[in-house]
């Protein structure tokens, strides 16, 4: 499902290069549920956005479905994130202007889809997450909690294969960090796969299974 | 959602920092429509002016020159008054007046003058400072168009006028009596003539129907007699030596004068360059006013725009990652920000419009004198100029929009 070959990736600054992905190799499988682990600044948020198509590498080859993302065109390659990948950020990065069912419309905004299916779609993953009563509120007039709701179900708005989540609890309580992986784990049972990226080593055990990196090596 | 529901709540949500830019592009487009209105007025106002001037083309005989025309003396230099016709009854555009005439050099109580035939109506209408105080010949107003059944009248000689003749707002003197001379002042004083003294020329009496007003021009030192009247007294068939003309100073500048040389082969066209040049240089003047004006008050609204979309676009650059994460394309991103230029554009070129054309029915009186009106068609011209000022000046802020490295924000998220 994904793989990562010999993937590295250089950071070029003016003083220093920075070396933040060195060789790594990895294959996760189809309905996967992995978490990377590892200290801050071990490339770990690095590797995960390399992995969804959003950071080229200085070296090497990923693959998802057995097809080199990053040799695809462009405009072939926002569409691998729009349909196969969901992305969960650890500041949730929901769009300020729009309201929580707004902000879940909006993949499905970018694929085309209709208004009326966008709204029925967007408000049925926000029941699913219990917001059916906070759909009209913009993320300002939300709970943190209820935010990372809002993203959870932004992320599953295309029906993904992939689910990348980064730091997902790293701004929450231990509750909402709880909860937030009941839902990942929900996702896993459902088949989807499931990668997320944590420096705490309590909700990497939640995962299936464990990738450490180490200066950017996996170890 | 779609795109311009996204954009729209994007503008609800930054008003005060849209205002700004807004402001900008709305007080661009106020002052061009109010300067473009009130000029466009100015001008209409000054070119009747300057038409009152008299003639700005001539039409001589091959072979004649400019010089032939102001001493009258012309020699042999003759051609058809058919020409009139040709011209009226041609598709030229511009031709406001025609004033076909003939001069022959005589002598009256032993001195040297000038005897020159004239088709009454039209020579009065060109000659605005024929009017006397009080008025005893009017202008006939518009401009561009000379009147068939008026020219033909007074080629006939006949009373009978058309509705549009009899429409002149004042009593026009539109027929010179076959026995009837006009007297220039500086030839009225020299000779000793009155009004309703009796002249001979020719052989033939002729009775002072008018001294006419001192022009400062070689008018005042003829006598004007039928053309008619004056082409029988001296042989000459149905022939003139000169055809005055008064063509819309626009219309000499987009071509007129050729459309006349191709029209009259052998006949010489000749602008009254100073008379011309006056109008048009006027007329260039002022538009190189308002463009000059036109251009930096643009470059101050795109200026401001573009600093709007500068700060949009770095303040949004966290959402412009999330959206390409999500699976926007470059392009989607693109069209975001072109299309709220485009509505920026529309909303400032729009409330531009109504505030100049206020701003110009308002003051055009005041500043230049004039009675100003709207004009519905510079709405399209100024939205139009809006949104291209408007996405020129965020053409650059859109690439660098279009261009965001999503990991760079994730990455520090």
């Amino acid at each position: 499902m994904l793989r990562a070959q010999n993937v590295s990736k250089r950071y070029v600054g003016r003083s220093s290069d920075v070396l933040a992905l060195d060789s790594v190799e990895l294959e996760i499988a189809k309905g996967d549920f992995v978490s990377i682990v590892g200290p801050s600044g071990s490339g770990k948020s690095t590797l995960l956005l390399t992995l969804g198509g959003l950071i080229r590498p200085s070296g090497g080859k990923v693959y998802v479905d057995g097809q080199s993302i990053y040799e695809l065109p462009r405009g072939e390659l926002a569409a691998l994130r729009l349909n196969t990948i969901g992305f969960v950020f650890q500041t949730f990065n929901l769009v300020p202007y729009l309201t929580a069912l707004e902000n879940v419309q909006v993949p499905l905004y970018l694929r085309g889809t209709s208004r009326t299916q966008q709204k029925e779609r967007a408000a049925q993953l926000l029941r699913k997450v219990g917001l059916e009563d906070r759909l009209d509120h913009k993320p300002a007039e939300l709970s943190v909690g209820q935010q990372q709701r809002v993203a959870l179900a932004r992320s599953m708005a295309n029906n993904p294969r992939i689910v990348l989540a980064d730091e997902p609890t790293g701004n929450v309580d231990p509750e909402l960090a709880d909860e937030m992986l009941d839902r990942l784990s929900d996702m896993h049972r459902e088949g989807v796969t499931v990668v997320i990226v944590t420096h705490d080593p309590r909700i990497a055990a939640r995962a299936a299974s464990q990738l450490r990196l180490v200066a950017g090596r996996i170890v | 959602m779609n795109t311009f529901l996204l954009v729209l709540k994007e503008l609800r949500e930054r008003k005060s920092q849209l205002l700004t830019s807004f402001l900008a592009i709305v007080l661009g487009i106020t002052v061009i429509v109010a300067v473009e209105t009130i000029t466009h007025f100015s001008e209409k106002a000054v070119a009747q002016e300057l038409d009152n001037l008299g003639a700005n083309v001539l039409i001589l005989p091959k072979g004649a020159t400019v010089n032939n025309y102001y001493t009258a003396d012309f020699g042999e230099y003759v051609m058809p008054e058919s020409y009139v016709d040709d011209i009226t009854t041609s598709q030229l555009q511009g031709v406001d007046n025609l004033s076909p005439k003939l001069t022959e050099a005589i002598t009256l109580r032993g001195q040297r003058v000038y005897l020159t035939g004239i088709l009454p109506t039209e020579e009065f209408k060109a000659k605005p400072a024929w009017q006397a105080p009080g008025g005893i010949f009017a202008r006939p107003q518009g401009c561009g168009t000379v009147v068939p059944g008026r020219l033909a009248r007074a080629l006939g000689g006949s009373g009978q006028g058309s509705a549009a003749t009899n429409a002149a707002p004042r009593p026009v003197v539109d027929a010179l009596g076959a026995s009837q001379v006009l007297v220039g002042s500086d030839v009225a004083e020299r000779l000793g003539l009155e009004v309703a003294g009796t002249l001979h020329i020719q052989g033939q009496a002729f009775a002072i129907q008018s001294v006419l007003p001192e022009t400062g021009t070689v008018d005042d030192t003829r006598i004007f007699a039928h053309l008619h009247v004056v082409q029988e007294l001296f042989h000459r068939d149905r022939v003139v030596n000169a055809i005055e003309m008064i063509g819309c100073c626009q219309e000499i500048s987009k071509g007129l004068i050729d459309g006349l040389n191709r029209l009259l082969p052998e006949a010489r066209v000749v602008t009254i360059k100073q008379i011309a040049q006056t109008q048009l240089s006027t007329n260039t003047m002022m538009k190189r006013f308002s463009l000059i004006f036109l251009v930096i008050i643009l470059l101050v609204g795109a200026v401001s725009i573009a600093n709007y979309m500068f700060a949009n676009v770095y303040e949004r650059r966290r959402e412009i990652g999330t959206l390409l994460a999500l699976g926007a394309t470059r392009r989607q991103i693109s069209i975001i920000f072109l299309l709220k230029s485009l509505m920026l554009g529309v909303a400032g070129g729009a409330v531009g419009y109504v505030a100049g054309m206020v701003l110009a029915v308002a003051l055009g009186p005041r500043i230049a004198h004039v009675a100003v009106l709207p004009l519905p068609g510079l709405a399209g011209w100024a939205i139009a100029l809006a949104v291209v000022v408007s996405i020129v000046a965020s053409a650059l802020p859109v690439s660098r929009a279009a261009q965001t490295d999503p990991a760079e924000i994730l990455r520090d998220a």
